[in-house]
């Protein structure tokens, strides 16, 4: 769910909530990018190929199908870094699919990167952790407080741009209350699968093959 | 889906430089700058007839450079699902004229209006810009934003990214076609949600991997934080009838809508 700068531009209040998104957003990116070296510019923009693979793919709910966010298992992987990734994810889709504006780039990605960051910062050890069991219950709790998080954000920006959006804004929050949970089911399935398949590689780190091989 | 990616590597379908076409060798970076200006105006504007005439000059200009053509239409679809959403939410909004009303449910007139003026705004300006990028490589789009400021390290980022998006989206199809031969069909349940958990886990270990080839060959070949464009370009004449084109249209929708 990405907002378009026309819905917002009604109002001042609007237009204030694109002109905080930018400045948070090219803060947040200022920092991931200091977070990030050269070496690991290939991994993350893998991670941001992934999330727009992975956005593309419908995933059946009831009667109808939605497709998968997963800006809580990025906020895992990337920790700052995430705001750069999404950055870039989202431009590609406001050009490639249609999905939200330019001038709206700021805010969508301050909106599901912020959630990313605090899921890092909330979760990351526990998905590190000794305890194969709770490893499910850290990616679960990240996917789907991640989605819930940014729906939040989306529907205050909504509701405080005008009165007249109000019902809008509750039905995009109620919508993805549903969504929470498969993004929940989904993230928790991957950071079991990760933890399983490689144990001890933490994924922000320079390449660990590189420095064996060499 | 599979058409998206496979144009990723360009904005339009084809690489094809078309005989005559109107947006040939116009520099990148004067075309994101006119998309960034066009967005700015339009989204500034409120009142119905410059929104109509700002959405008529979009779909003129989309008809001149064939901006619509070869399945580029789809990328309208989404931001009119958005609008459709509106439509049918902010007109029960409550709003000081009802126009039908059905039991508890009132119909306002301030909500369609509004739907409507969103509708036509949203639609003028992604159409507008559809025009002004119409045919411009992701990769271009990159190297024009190194050269406007933007950090070397998110270019980097965005044209790895371009780069490696087809990749992936290869990569997703045969995970995806192996879970189908092993008779996987995604259903509401548990299962679905696993499976679908343990192919993104695979698309990420499989690109973790990949990237670690990437950095090694790159420094084999003596990479240091540095692209070099093959073609450098600079600004000409083009750019400067364009600009002068885009500043015009501009001017008259600011004037159409203040004066």
């Amino acid at each position: 769910m990405h907002l378009h700068e026309a819905v917002l531009s009604d109002s001042p209040q609007g237009i204030g909530v694109l002109c905080l998104g930018a400045v948070g957003t090219l803060a947040g990116t200022a920092l991931g990018l200091r977070a990030m070296d050269h070496e690991q510019v290939p991994r993350v923009a893998l991670v941001s190929a992934v999330f727009f693979v992975v956005s593309l793919i419908h995933i059946p709910l009831g009667v109808t199908s939605i497709h998968l966010t997963l800006n809580g298992l990025v906020g895992l992987l990337l920790g700052w870094t995430a705001f750069p990734a999404l950055l870039v994810a989202l431009l590609l889709q406001a050009v490639l699919v249609g999905h939200g504006g330019l001038l709206a780039l700021g805010f969508n990605t301050l909106a599901m990167a912020l959630p990313a960051v605090a899921v890092f910062y909330l979760f990351q050890r526990m998905s590190e952790s000794k305890h194969r069991s709770i490893h499910f219950f850290a990616g679960f709790t990240a996917g789907s407080s991640a989605i819930l998080s940014s729906a939040f954000l989306i529907s205050a920006a909504l509701w405080v741009s005008g009165e007249s959006f109000e019902l809008a804004a509750k039905a995009v929050f109620l919508f993805h209350l549903a969504v929470a949970m498969i993004e929940g089911l989904v993230v928790g399935s991957t950071v079991v699968l990760l933890r399983q398949v490689c144990p001890e590689r933490p994924f922000l780190t320079t390449p660990q093959g590189l420095q064996e091989r060499m | 889906m599979s058409n998206v990616i496979e144009n990723a590597g360009s904005y339009g379908a084809s690489l094809a430089p078309t005989n005559g076409w109107c947006l040939n060798g116009v520099d990148p970076r004067t075309r994101l700058i006119a998309a960034f200006c066009f967005s700015m105006v339009v989204t500034a504007l409120s009142s119905p007839t410059t929104l109509v005439a700002a959405l008529g000059i979009a779909v003129v200009g989309a008809g001149w450079t064939g901006a619509l053509t070869e399945q580029r239409w789809k990328r309208l679809i989404p931001i009119n699902l958005l609008v459709l959403l509106l439509l049918g939410l902010l007109p029960l909004g409550g709003g000081a004229t009802p126009v039908l009303s059905i039991g508890p449910i009132t119909v306002a007139r301030e909500g369609l209006v509004q739907a409507v003026l969103i509708g036509l705004k949203a639609n003028a300006i992604v159409l507008g810009v559809l025009v002004l990028l119409a045919r411009l490589e992701m990769a271009s789009i990159g190297h024009a934003l190194g050269t406007l400021g933007v950090p070397a390290k998110l270019t980097h980022l965005l044209l790895f990214t371009v780069r490696y998006l087809g990749v992936l989206q290869r990569e997703y199809g045969r995970l995806r076609a192996a879970m189908k031969v092993r008779g996987f069909r995604p259903g509401v349940d548990w299962h679905t949600y696993r499976s679908f958990g343990y192919l993104v886990g695979m698309l990420l270990l499989r690109s973790v991997d990949r990237a670690d080839r990437i950095v090694m060959a790159m420094k084999c070949r003596g990479f240091y934080d540095r692209f070099h464009p093959l073609d450098r370009a600079a600004l000409t004449a083009r750019d400067a009838w364009f600009t002068a084109i885009v500043l015009l249209v501009l001017a008259g929708l600011t004037v159409l809508e203040w004066a």
